[in-house]
């Protein structure tokens, strides 16, 4: 009996996978080539966009900046992100990082709590008969409906933005994570049965890795609204943040600096979104989306 | 006599207003028998599997494992399931670990646990791949993992599901020898669900052919009286195996025509 009948599949060892391969030029011409093609419909997508957008605002009275026009407007903004001018006049990297400290507090409490009642919800009949209706309630509510209340509690803004992210995030956490918890495949479970793995074991071999891939669908969609309630809420509350900046551009005219802090807003809330997608396949091996 | 694995009239129903699936099932199977169960798909095969498992429990009658009633899943009836059932966030090796150290946690330190995880993936030839994960894989792999994961259980009865039945006829011809060699090797008590005839023939000791459901019950018993080690090739041109071959065609076609198809 040989393994000569045993499929080879495509995938190199585990070894090989690690091992840098050697560099050729004409690897780095195909690699090229291959980038080129993947960003070429991108590039010219932008340009076309962008040129519409310049052919529409480039006459006198328009209401809108056009993009030559923005950078000439906010050359600054774009080139030097972080300038610090004395009080709230800094770069738009300093508004940036404020923001995402508030959406990094308020965000990782909600992972926390929202886990945590999903697992109890999930496993917990009675749980989810008490708490289920409470939710779903709750998760209708508006973020920046909140922010009085959350105000009036801490009164401080600080504390209160925080916790408007952390209402708005726990929601998709929890309900995900105890849709997941409530639907580990049978296969597992009659796999943990026959070597009887229960109580804890059975909670974190089984239970939790194959919820996993339904947390980090809730904690993505929780990170995508923190990041939309943040720049609404620092619009209200002032102080150093991104929404702050925006407020602040509108009551000062400066559209153009509008426009370059909202394409700020739309990468790095790209990049939380893709950050939380990556750690999830990390810690999942590949099985979650 | 007392059998080594005894499944005593047993009957399986699903809700009340439904018919039996299984009704008055009785079957022995002795210590290193390998037995083969054969029957239309969703005849209740699975069912009668799975109630040996321990993970369904019967309406009425039981199974008796060596005289001691089976009232839960354990690893002493391990199982290898129809889909493999991998957990795909764990390596192959991780899987076929997971499995020792949960039932040799106590009986075996850690080192010993590790050498005895090796020595099963070696066993089924899967030394190489193991630190793969299941996705990355072929299909006959992961039920190799899965052959690995249940002997490495020392299993007093292997519960095979349909162990082959996803699987290109090349690898099933494979993993058929392979599971052959094993049985041959560990002389474990074998019960297996097929739909496969040259299976069913290649394989056992006896066959248990089972009646359509609803209200599935044991119809015959052919015993498959083929010297061992049986080597497909010579096996095509024996007389005795083609007759055993004729024997299960002729009940499983002539006389118990899937209702399905005879519609
Ligand atoms: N958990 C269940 N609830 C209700 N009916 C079931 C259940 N499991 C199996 N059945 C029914 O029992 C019959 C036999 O199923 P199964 O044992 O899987 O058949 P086989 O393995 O022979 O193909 C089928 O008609 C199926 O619908
Ligand atoms: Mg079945």
């Amino acid at each position: 009996m040989s393994m000569t009948l045993v499929r080879r599949d495509g995938a190199g060892s585990l070894f090989s996978r690690f091992v840098a391969p050697r560099i050729e030029p004409a690897a780095i011409a195909a690699w090229l080539g291959r980038t080129a093609v993947s960003i070429a419909p991108l590039a010219i997508m932008l340009i076309i966009l962008g040129g519409i957008w310049q052919i529409a605002t480039d006459r006198p009275g328009a209401t809108l900046p056009s993009p030559m026009k923005i950078w000439t407007d906010s050359r600054e903004l774009i080139l030097h992100p972080f300038y610090i001018r004395g009080g709230l006049d800094r770069g738009l990297g300093w508004h940036l990082l404020a923001s995402l400290q508030r959406v990094a507090f308020g965000f990782s409490l909600s992972a926390i709590a929202g886990i945590a009642l999903g697992l109890l919800v999930g496993t917990s009949p009675l749980a989810m008969r008490g708490l289920d209706p409470i939710f779903q309630v709750l998760r209708t509510v508006p973020p920046l409906a909140w922010l009085p209340l959350s105000l009036a509690g801490f009164r401080e803004a600080q504390p209160s933005a925080i916790f408007v992210i952390f209402i708005t995030a726990i929601w998709p956490v929890i309900i995900n994570t105890a849709v997941g918890v409530r639907n580990v495949p049978q296969d597992y479970r009659n796999v943990a049965a026959v070597i009887r793995l229960r109580g804890f074991g059975y909670f974190a071999r089984i239970l939790l890795p194959a919820a996993a891939p339904f947390i980090f669908t809730g904690l993505r969609i929780g990170i995508g609204l923190s990041w939309l309630a943040i720049v609404a809420a620092e619009m209200l509350i002032g102080g150093v943040g991104i929404g702050f900046f925006i407020w602040d551009a509108w009551n000062s005219s400066n559209i153009s600096d509008i426009v370059v802090a909202l394409i700020y807003v739309g990468l790095v809330g790209f990049a939380l979104d893709r950050m939380v997608a990556l750690a999830g396949r990390l810690i999942t091996r590949g099985t979650s989306a | 006599m007392t059998a080594f694995l005894e499944i005593s009239k047993v009957s399986m129903r699903f809700g009340a207003s439904a018919p039996p699936v299984l009704e008055d099932v009785t079957l022995n199977i002795g210590a290193g028998d390998y037995v083969s169960v054969i029957g239309h798909s969703g005849c209740g095969k699975s069912t009668l599997l799975n109630i040996v498992a321990g993970l369904l429990k019967a309406s009425v009658g039981g199974v008796l494992l060596e005289g001691t009633e089976v009232d839960e899943p354990g690893p002493d009836r391990a199982v290898v399931f129809q889909n493999h059932s991998l957990l795909p966030w764990l390596t192959c090796r991780e899987n076929v670990r997971l499995a020792v150290d949960q039932v040799f946690r106590k009986s075996k330190t850690r080192a010993e646990r590790a050498t005895w995880v090796d020595e099963n993936l070696a066993l089924v030839r899967m030394l190489h791949a193991a630190d793969k994960l299941p996705g990355e894989v072929s299909g006959g792999m992961k039920q190799r993992i899965g052959i690995a994961r249940a002997l490495a259980m020392q299993p007093k009865v292997l519960l095979l599901d349909e162990p082959f039945g996803a699987l290109d006829a090349l690898t099933r011809a494979h993993l058929q020898d392979q599971v052959m060699e094993i049985h041959a090797r560990l002389k474990t008590t074998v019960m297996m669900i097929t739909h496969d005839v040259d299976e069913a023939v290649l394989l056992s000791d006896r066959i248990v052919m089972m009646t359509n459901g609803p209200r599935a019950a044991i119809g015959e018993i052919l015993t498959v009286d083929l010297p061992r080690p049986r080597d497909r090739l010579g096996m095509a041109r024996d007389a005795g195996w083609l007759a055993a071959r004729a024997k299960v065609m002729e009940f499983l076609y002539a006389r118990h025509r899937n209702p399905a198809e005879a519609a």
